[in-house]
């Protein structure tokens, strides 16, 4: 019901959507759960696991019960707390957790099966008879039980995640909050102020009180209003800070679209905030806790802080006849509040003796308890128990309080633990729990308004001084200054289920049950009875469960312990966390500048680490992948290929140390290396075995441009900074990674000169640029490098630009070659040619082989130190009976040889204790007519020519093969050099 | 975690290469013994309290730091160029 001239929505906008497709009307600045109640409809979910109907407790981000899915197909989203989720126009809500409807839910027969459903449920059911659990509780349980449902469908909405910093990050906007942000914001401290609502003013927009002399809510949009006009202020309402982590780091959900229609419009649905901070203050205010007694989970029973906020904030008397019970004096002031504005208070159940209230003109009981409730789906009446007995009082709506528990649990990400303050009969912050954080007001157990703005300008002052910066003087505005009178009253003794956490369904008994089978600890007891272990985290029970353990085992609550507090403060959205991180976020493409041009020829693409690279360039007739490979091997062993080989890694290394610096990384010496020539180089890692090849020219006296392989490119520049700055920072060296900034192809086969001399405005010859030639020339006006070197073994060269020229080189050089007789080849016959060739790539230098083992030993020059020489020499790497790169070719009747097959000795057993070595790459190769591989075997140099057997066990492929040398074309190496 | 880069400030950890020991500035002579090769290369502490790590700042100036930090309390003490850390070992 709607109350004429209350509420802080706006009644000039009206604002219709619908719950399970009926439609409702409420106003701008309404939340789902205001705008049912203001319609009457008090019946919003069904709970966990016993389906039992369920309203609001809360107005809040703890709310357990009012959970209801928004959006439909796969932009919906279940779980919901619909004391969050604002109104708009067209928005739709369904009810979860009920079947057929949450009217008729036929699941709730689970709540008349309770007695087999109770703690430790799971954990007995499977010591019954087997097929009890499979056939009859199982299914019946697995349908019952759970929380909304996913749609099955793929996220539809944007999502983003963001960095923020700030001097001084305000967390909450409470009184507290509001004066720290005020305060700190004046003596010019960057600052954040984060506030989980979507109107800032905490308590004091639900509250009715006055603040210097204005309204509340009006003195917080007055400073709010002041914040928005200061630079050095950022303003993130709806945004919940969800995690502390190290070094003043914080991480925050910000619902940025979720309270409007967001289709369309391109802005993401929530932003996941990163936030650094230097100080940060904690003012995330208080949760009051319901009383347990029995059936206390009737829909109509709410803490007496959610009637208030109801009532005040959105206008809105939860039920026409009010009962109020508490044990504290907010109880007085929830019924003062109606009063007020005329709604009928049926009583105020008071559990305390000899408290006065004056002036009331409704029925106060004093020393008396709400022990009972009645009414299934709707509260009708409350049972009361005083010295005299018990009696009902007729009630639609319970207003209770059982005392208010500071929302500490960001103090405690860091590892921290709370202190029971008996004071309050309430856990407060440690302090020092997080560094650089001050804990203000509600949640540091300071619950007057007055306590509050003084603890928010003393905690901005605190922080103010840590980042050396001085408040200006400010008078503290006048407010409401009542003590906090409270008696402890966790839970009424009685017959019936008495509700502790809402959301997983845990009673009074499951926690007396827990402690009467031992399970004692806090923790053991969570566990056992799953109190605390819903998506609340047990935000309205810990404290009171905590409470019944204690009393069960007979200690205190201060030595029963507390539960641990983990981020995130609420859910997540997993689609938040990762924003970006889906499909080509998570591996972004990089393109060659051939990509284009690969793509028009038909090329399949793939992909060599984020790089992708055309596999083959399929043409006219060809049937399958191994023709048109074949054909391609055949330009560059007869004609001419074309090949971007770009996606090698590029380091230029310049400076007067540079020799020094390749001759340390490399096996091999480079400081002997002519200007104007290339080397092929090893390198090894310090333990010894081989971490990249490649190829580095010497361009000019201190200037060489290293290659590396493209898997290998950021491994091997880390490599190269580490021993630069961490083994030798007195060397004069620079390294520059230019990977990106040249486009580099390979020109290879018997006409690769007559095609190049074509393109060059200075041809060449073979005197002029020999093999493992380099030099800078000239073609179309453009500078280009040439490099003699061969991957294929052919007469061959690999020709670069600036990367903006790439494009056009290639097809002037695929057109070329073409007019030759030769034309582009992919990765399939680039990897055929150097097989063809026994060049090795990374399926060979696994990082388990050594240069022996690949049979580079000669060449860890004796003449020098170098990375892995050291360890390189212990025995077990120079072991002969290590595994020795060989050639394989197939000699019986199978002809297919896979990568990853076991070899065996002819006619040995084909097991793990048997292996002699194993494939690492295969390919047919079109020149010999057959299959070839590579392998590592035992003492594979000396054995040359013997025959075994091998074994892929996966694919269930078996051939005999021969061992050979890995060399398959030309091995004298003429045709590179001719 | 946050790491204070000397050259280019405050910033986050997911900009920085982690390697390990800051030991690895202390690359032996070839001819030190299978022993202090064996140390350099594979002996760890695992303290619970201070450590001194090498961390690349990879995806910003490039730098190799020496940080030294708390395992513990995860306090990060202090962060130096390792350039300058070696050369002041020599
Ligand atoms: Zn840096």
């Amino acid at each position: 019901m709607r109350i004429a001239g209350r509420g802080l929505v706006n009644r000039d906008k009206p604002v219709s959507f619908t719950f399970d497709g009926r439609r409702y009307d409420g106003f701008a600045g309404d939340t789902v759960a205001s705008a049912m109640l203001a319609n009457g409809q008090r019946l919003m979910g069904r709970s966990f696991k016993y389906h039992r109907p369920r309203g609001v407790l809360s107005a809040g981000s703890e709310e357990p019960n009012a959970l209801v899915t928004t959006g439909v197909g796969p932009a919906s989203e279940p779980n919901v707390r619909a004391t969050m989720q604002e109104i708009y126009e067209g928005l739709a809500v369904r009810s979860q957790n009920a079947w057929p409807s949450l009217d008729l839910d036929l699941m709730a027969v689970n709540d008349l099966a309770s007695p087999f459903l109770g703690a430790g449920f799971y954990y007995k059911t499977f010591m019954w008879p087997r097929k009890f659990w499979k056939h009859v509780y199982e299914p019946v349980i697995r349908r019952a039980a759970g929380l909304g449902r996913l749609s099955g469908g793929p996220n539809a909405d944007a999502y983003e995640k963001a960095y923020a910093f700030c001097d001084l990050l305000v967390i909450g906007a409470g009184p507290a909050g509001l004066m720290a942000a005020l305060v700190a914001a004046r003596a010019g401290a960057d600052v954040i102020l984060a506030g989980e609502d979507a109107l800032m003013g905490g308590r004091l927009n639900a509250e009715n009180e006055h603040v210097d002399g204005q309204p509340g809510h009006a003195w917080a949009a007055g400073v709010v209003a002041e914040l928005a006009t200061m630079d050095n202020v950022r303003l993130m309402p709806r945004t919940t800070v969800t995690g502390v982590y190290d070094g003043g780091m914080f991480s925050a959900l910000e619902r940025v679209n979720q309270h409007r229609a967001r289709r369309g419009e391109g802005a993401p649905l929530e932003c996941f905030w990163r936030i650094a901070a230097k100080q940060s203050i904690l003012a995330a205010g208080a949760l009051e806790r319901p009383v347990a007694f029995a059936n206390n989970d009737r829909p109509g029973i709410m803490t007496a802080g959610a009637v208030r906020a109801y009532l005040t904030r959105w206008g809105v008397a939860p039920g026409k006849q009010v009962a109020v019970f508490g044990n504290n004096d907010d109880a007085h002031r929830t019924a003062r509040d109606l009063a007020a504005a005329g709604v009928h208070v049926a009583a105020v159940i008071d559990s305390r003796e000899g408290v006065s209230m004056e002036g009331a003109d409704f029925p106060v009981l004093r020393g008396a308890v709400v022990c009972n409730a009645s009414g299934r789906k709707e509260l009708e009446s409350v049972t009361i128990r005083t010295a005299g007995g018990e009696h009902k009082i007729q009630a639609d709506c319970l207003a209770m309080s059982g005392g208010w528990n500071p929302s500490l649990h960001l103090t405690c990400h860091l590892g921290g633990r709370p202190t029971w303050e008996p004071d309050i009969h309430a856990f407060v912050p440690t302090p020092g729990a997080v560094p650089g954080m001050h804990v203000a007001g509600a949640c540091n157990g300071t619950f007057s308004t007055h306590g509050c703005l003084a603890a928010g300008v003393a905690a901005a002052e605190n922080a103010l001084e840590a980042l050396g910066r001085k408040p200006e003087p400010m008078d503290l505005p006048q407010a409401d200054d009542a003590p906090y009178n409270l008696k402890p009253l966790w839970s009424v003794p009685g017959k019936g289920r008495a509700w502790l956490d809402f959301q997983n369904d845990v009673c009074v008994k499951d926690v007396q049950q827990a402690a009467a089978e031992n399970f004692r600890s806090a923790e053991h007891m969570k566990r056992y009875t799953t109190q605390g272990m819903a998506p609340d985290q047990g935000k309205n029970s810990n404290v009171a469960a905590l409470a019944v353990l204690a009393d069960a085992t007979g200690r205190g609550i201060a030595e029963t312990g507390t539960t641990t507090f983990r981020p995130p403060y609420t859910p997540v959205a997993i689609a938040a966390m990762g924003a970006g991180g889906q499909g080509k976020g998570f591996a972004p493409e990089r393109l060659t500048t051939s990509h284009a041009a690969s793509l028009a020829m038909g090329a399949p693409m793939v992909e060599a680490g984020l790089w992708y690279r055309p596999s083959y360039f399929p043409r006219g007739q060809e049937r399958n992948w191994r023709q048109s490979c074949d054909r391609e091997v055949g330009f560059v062993r007869k004609t001419v290929g074309v090949c971007d080989v770009s996606t090698l890694g590029k380091i230029d290394i310049q400076g007067p140390d540079s020799a020094k610096l390749l001759d340390l990384v490399y096996t091999n010496k480079f400081s002997t290396l002519k200007v104007g020539k290339v080397r092929y180089g090893l390198m090894l890692r310090e333990d010894g075995f081989v971490m990249d090849d490649g190829t580095c020219a010497r361009l000019g006296e201190t200037h060489y441009l290293m290659t590396t392989t493209t898997g290998a490119a950021g491994e091997v520049m880390r490599h190269l900074e580490f021993v630069t700055q961490c083994l030798h920072p007195e060397w004069q060296v620079h390294l520059t990674s230019v990977t990106e900034q040249w486009a580099q192809f390979a020109v290879a086969g018997p006409k690769s000169r007559e095609l190049l001399n074509g393109l060059l405005e200075q041809p060449i010859d073979n005197d002029s640029f020999p093999f493992m030639a380099c030099g800078s020339e000239r073609l179309g006006g453009v500078a280009a490098r040439l490099f003699r070197i061969s991957f294929s073994g052919e007469h061959a060269y690999e020709i670069t630009v600036p990367a903006r020229y790439g494009a056009a080189l290639f097809d002037l050089l695929v057109a070329r070659a073409e007019a030759l007789e030769g034309g582009a080849y992919g990765m399939e016959a680039l990897n055929v040619l150097r097989l063809e060739k026994g060049h090795i790539t990374h399926a060979e230098i696994d990082g388990r082989a050594t240069a022996g083992d690949i049979g580079m030993e000669r060449m860890v020059s004796d003449a020098k130190d170098c990375i892995g020489k050291t360890m390189s020499e212990r025995p077990g790497l120079r072991d002969p009976e290590r595994g020795q790169l060989v050639g394989l070719r197939p000699v019986g009747a199978v002809k297919q040889l896979t990568a990853g097959a076991f070899l065996f000795e002819a006619g040995a057993e084909a097991r793990r204790e048997n292996a002699q070595g194993y494939t690492t790459s295969v390919g047919f190769s079109p020149d010999i007519g057959t299959f070839i591989g590579l392998a590592f075997v035992m003492r594979g140099r000396q054995r040359h020519g013997e025959v075994m057997r091998m074994v892929d066990h996966l694919r269930e492929i078996e051939a005999e093969v021969e061992i050979c040398a890995p060399v398959f074309v030309d091995p004298e190496g003429g045709r590179a050099r001719g | 975690m946050r790491i204070e880069c000397p050259i280019c400030g405050s910033r986050d950890r997911r900009e920085f290469y982690y390697r390990g020991d800051a030991i690895a500035l202390a690359r032996p002579a070839p001819d030190a013994g299978d022993d202090v090769w064996d140390a350099y290369l594979h002996l760890r502490d695992n303290p619970a309290g201070e450590t001194r790590d090498l961390w690349q700042h990879e995806g910003g100036c490039g730098a190799w730091l020496v940080v030294t930090r708390d395992t513990v309390t995860h306090a990060v003490h202090a962060v130096e160029l390792a350039s300058d850390v070696k050369r002041a070992m020599a």
